[in-house]
């Protein structure tokens, strides 16, 4: 009887398992995506939003840089601005009034055309404090914004109108219109500035109508494949969180003559070895990091493509702890690093070792550097002098244990156990590492509870300034208890500058910085880009963006011609592209790109 | 049986309380803020972005907020969300409320999008497992001692040892690149789900393979068995009519805590190949101090696991008599 009833209920199992097993199938066939597209590339971390007002990271600005077009857009070869929704423009001679041209004829993907009120309107978004945008500050250099920005009335609405603030709407000749902005100070890299994903315009139509359809969640409605409105070389297609972004062509774009691809998958891909095999077996064609213990063996295929990276790793120096209070002691830490074995051991993709406080790629920068001698000896040498001035070493104190502090990272640790060996080797002190998952990690860095910090800075613009700035007194990314009033002076005197007399300032406020040392810099970054050779309207260049809008397939021929030029030696790998290539429909196959 | 479901319901409701409280707390307790990065936003910008989503309330508000549905200060949170974002949650009236990372998302709409997917690879995991599993244990059983039986319970032995990132780094190497016949990562079809199914399903099959080998040993030797040899019924009626049904109750009794550990474990295989399923929230909204994400993630899979468990408990009921006297 047993028996009987367990192979009823037994049966019972088999049935069960078998329908899981086939809603399983259904349920992943459904999750499928149609065809393959033309092109994918890794996109890193999945994006926190497509709201161009307030991304912060990476793959969110590769995205938005797609879907909108901003003022100016950043030449893709070179990072000069050129003309983007602004056909051309004129800057006052005091260089305070900018008046931009906005294109005729340039639309929304709703047919709306893109006005000079569009921009005013998605800047004062930016700026409103209701949206809470992290990037709001990017305008602080025009006159008012910051006062409209952060003086909070009830509720969190600005106490200021937006009329206080210079950016004005304007009718230009013939039906056109035109964006006149006025800032405070005389700002040479401004249009750097506007060629930021974050100054973007939005449609402000489709952002009300959302509203007006659900007030409740309309911020997350506008944002959706289909009711995106978008004025860039790409539309979005297709959005799933973790999984990919499908961008299609905007064939309404004013310059779609010259965009070559229909459609471009951005994977969410977090794993780097995932994202390896994933370039290794063609099913993407750009991948823009790799675990650093396969770095040495990709650096020798052709693919690999290492740049200088607008980029800075360095250890922040708690100058307000003794015996980092004390000058000698932190330019003997900094001089007793041994920066070659970090780069040639540790990163081996290309970066190179670092002792300034902006990088050396910096576009027409010519800045400070930290005092060295003729080898790694001598500095060591000077090191050891240094200590035993300060009153440390043989016949003097001891120095205490030094805490090396970083974020949970394997490269990171092994950074950090080269600096520890530097020192315990060469100047006989103790150094012990710890770390922190990172955002425990950030809290303690922000405390100053620590010795010695991992950090890094990345430029957003090619702006040597963006460097120095986070080290005034106060600001909130200085983190190292560090203040100069020298050195405050010297930027807020830069600000008034124009050129060349501006980077004269900033490079003698970088030599105060190097000569004070609340930071021990170790290396510059380098891009190290694993790029299929058919891609074409790919650049190496120093901020490692790669606008989509240039990218095409390159034919046999291209390639061939292409491979000729390159230097001897690189391993030859397969490439994966169409072997017919594909052109923008302005471009005829090699024409001189 | 329906006092025994109100009974599981009960403490179904006061676990899910529980669970729901403490990590409210716990989160909050953790040093770092969701809106910290490494370039660290301007003081005003980041009193605004905190004062949209509440994050200045006291600690016991936030927590009645969130469970909801009571809408402390209505008029205050829909100035402050820029004229309607809904507040932090109400779970009690099914609102997770908007992830505090992925600005363009609510909770509901990721785990709604991400869930399916886990649970499609979970089923295709486990239904994998206990198949497998079931024949090698039998095969096992019959042929004890024998070449075919040590070579089973070895590689179920590997694969309980291998943990299974290496494991699926294998079957990687194995089947998608030097053996080109499946996709190394991603979504797309049924194809995609096959190796991470496998490297899911492997360390259940092994563990169900060694309860179904040793209830078949057991039942082998029991005197019903005997007796149905000794009426002349051919083997395989013997083995798979008489033997396995005493076989398979080890086995589904242990189905409570596989289908847990499928949970549990995908968010490892889920982020070896680029799966977008719930698992990864499992762990990065915990690193993002997403609050409202882990908590949604958190929640939901502590149902599913409580569900599966009585689940199971029923099932058990069904096949054993026996333990439904047990209270």
């Amino acid at each position: 009887m047993a028996a009987a009833v367990s192979s009823r209920a037994h049966r019972r199992i088999v049935l069960v398992a078998c329908v899981s097993v086939l809603l399983a199938a259904v349920l992943a066939g459904g999750g499928a995506s149609s065809s393959p597209a033309d092109c994918a590339f890794v996109n890193g971390a999945e994006p926190a939003t497509l709201d161009p007002a307030v991304i912060t990271a990476i793959p969110e600005g590769r995205i938005v840089r797609a879907l909108f077009e901003g003022l100016v857009a950043r030449d893709p070869a070179t990072l000069e601005p050129r003309p983007g929704m602004a056909e051309s423009w004129e800057v006052s001679p005091d260089g305070l009034r900018y008046l931009f041209h906005l294109r005729r004829g340039a639309r929304w993907t709703n047919g709306d055309p893109v006005t000079a009120g569009d921009f005013a309107w998605s800047f004062e978004r930016l700026l409103d404090p209701r949206t809470a945008a992290a990037y709001a500050s990017q305008l602080f250099c025009v006159s008012g914004a910051r006062a409209f920005a952060t003086d909070v009335g009830e509720g969190g609405t600005p106490s200021r109108s937006f009329a206080t603030v210079a950016i004005r709407a304007l009718p230009d000749g013939g039906g056109g219109s035109a964006l006149e902005i006025v800032l405070e100070r005389p700002f040479p890299r401004f249009l750097d500035l506007l060629a930021c994903p974050q100054l973007s315009p939005v449609n402000r139509r489709s952002l009300e109508e959302a509203r007006a359809r659900s007030p409740g969640t309309w911020q997350i409605d506008w944002l959706r494949p289909g009711t995106l409105v978008t004025n860039g070389p790409y539309r979005l297609l297709e959005r799933r969180a973790n999984d990919r972004i499908r961008l299609g062509k905007n064939p309404g774009y004013w310059d779609a003559d010259h965009v070559a691809l229909e459609t471009i998958d951005a994977l969410a891909v977090e794993h780097l070895a995932t994202a390896v095999n994933l370039y290794l077996t063609g099913e993407v064609a750009w991948i823009d990091q790799q675990p650093a213990d396969l770095a040495s063996r990709l650096c020798l295929r052709e693919d690999f493509r290492s740049a200088p990276y607008l980029g800075t790793y360095f250890y922040r120096v708690n100058v307000a702890r003794p015996p980092f209070d004390d000058r000698r002691v932190r330019r003997a830490l900094a001089l007793a690093i041994d920066r070659e074995a970090i780069v040639r051991k540790v990163t081996r993709a290309g970066e190179q070792p670092l002792l300034a406080c902006v990088p050396p790629s910096m576009p027409g920068w010519r800045g400070a550097s930290m005092a060295h001698g003729a080898s790694f000896a001598d500095d060591v040498l000077e090191a050891r002098r240094l200590l035993a001035e300060a009153g440390f070493g043989p016949g003097g104190r001891a120095l205490p244990a030094i805490e090396i502090h970083y974020n949970t990272r394997e490269s990171h640790k092994d950074v950090a156990e080269v600096v520890a060996d530097s020192w315990r080797e060469n100047l006989g002190l103790a150094a012990r590492l710890v770390n922190e998952e990172w955002r425990v990690f950030l809290d303690t860095q922000r405390r100053l509870d620590y010795d010695v910090s991992r950090s890094s800075w990345i430029a957003d613009t090619p702006d040597p300034r963006g460097f120095l700035e986070i080290f005034t007194t106060g600001n909130e990314n200085n983190r190292t208890g560090w203040s100069d009033p020298r050195f405050d002076a010297l930027l807020s005197r830069s600000d008034a500058a124009v050129e060349p007399e501006r980077s004269r300032l900033l490079a003698e406020a970088e030599a105060i910085l190097l000569e004070e040392l609340p930071i021990l810099p170790i290396y510059a970054y380098a891009t190290k880009n694993l790029v299929d050779p058919r891609l074409g309207g790919f650049y190496d260049n120093a901020l490692d963006e790669h606008p989509l809008k240039a990218w095409y397939w390159r034919d046999d021929a291209e390639l061939a011609e292409v491979r000729a030029r390159a230097p001897a030696g690189a391993e030859r790998v397969a490439c994966h592209g169409p072997s017919r290539g594909r052109y923008a429909p302005g471009d005829s196959p090699r024409s001189g790109r | 049986m329906i006092p025994f479901l109100a009974r599981r319901l009960l403490w179904f409701a006061a676990t899910l309380l529980a669970v729901a409280t403490a990590s409210f707390f716990l989160m909050r307790a953790v040093p770092g803020g969701p809106f910290d990065a490494e370039r660290r936003l301007d003081p005003t910008i980041e009193r605004n972005l905190r004062a949209r989503y509440h994050l200045e309330w006291p600690l016991a508000k936030q927590y009645l907020a969130y469970l909801g549905p009571l809408n402390l200060d209505e008029r205050r949170a829909r100035v402050l969300g820029g004229d309607g974002t809904r507040v932090l949650g109400g779970v009690l009236a099914g609102d997770f409320g908007p992830s505090l990372r992925y600005r363009d998302q609510t909770v509901g709409d990721l785990l709604g999008e991400s869930l399916p997917l886990s649970l499609a690879l979970g089923a295709l995991a486990l239904a994998g497992a206990v198949a497998a599993g079931l024949a090698a244990g039998i095969v096992s059983a019959v042929r004890r001692g024998g070449a075919v039986d040590f070579l089973l319970r070895g590689t179920a032995a590997l694969c309980l040892a291998l943990p299974s990132f290496v494991l699926a780094s294998l079957l990687v190497l194995l089947f998608a690149l030097l053996l080109p016949i499946l996709p190394v990562a991603g979504t797309g079809g049924w194809r995609h789900l096959v190796l991470p199914a496998v490297a899911l399903g492997a360390p259940i099959a092994a563990n169900v393979a060694r309860l179904a080998r040793t209830g078949m040993l057991e039942t082998l030797s029991a005197e019903f068995v005997r007796a149905a040899r000794a009426k002349g019924l051919p083997e395989r009626i013997v083995l798979l009519r008489h033997a396995l049904p005493g076989a398979l109750l080890p086995v589904a009794s242990y189905l409570g805590p596989a289908a847990a550990g499928v949970l549990t474990g995908s968010l490892v295989v889920e982020r070896i190949f680029a799966i977008p399923g719930a698992g990864s929230h499992f762990v990065n909204s915990a690193l993002n101090r997403d609050y409202t994400l882990a908590m949604g993630v958190t929640i939901v899979y502590c149902a599913l696991v409580y569900g599966l468990n009585t689940a199971v408990d029923v099932v058990h009921r069904l096949l054993d008599p026996r333990a439904a006297e047990v209270p």
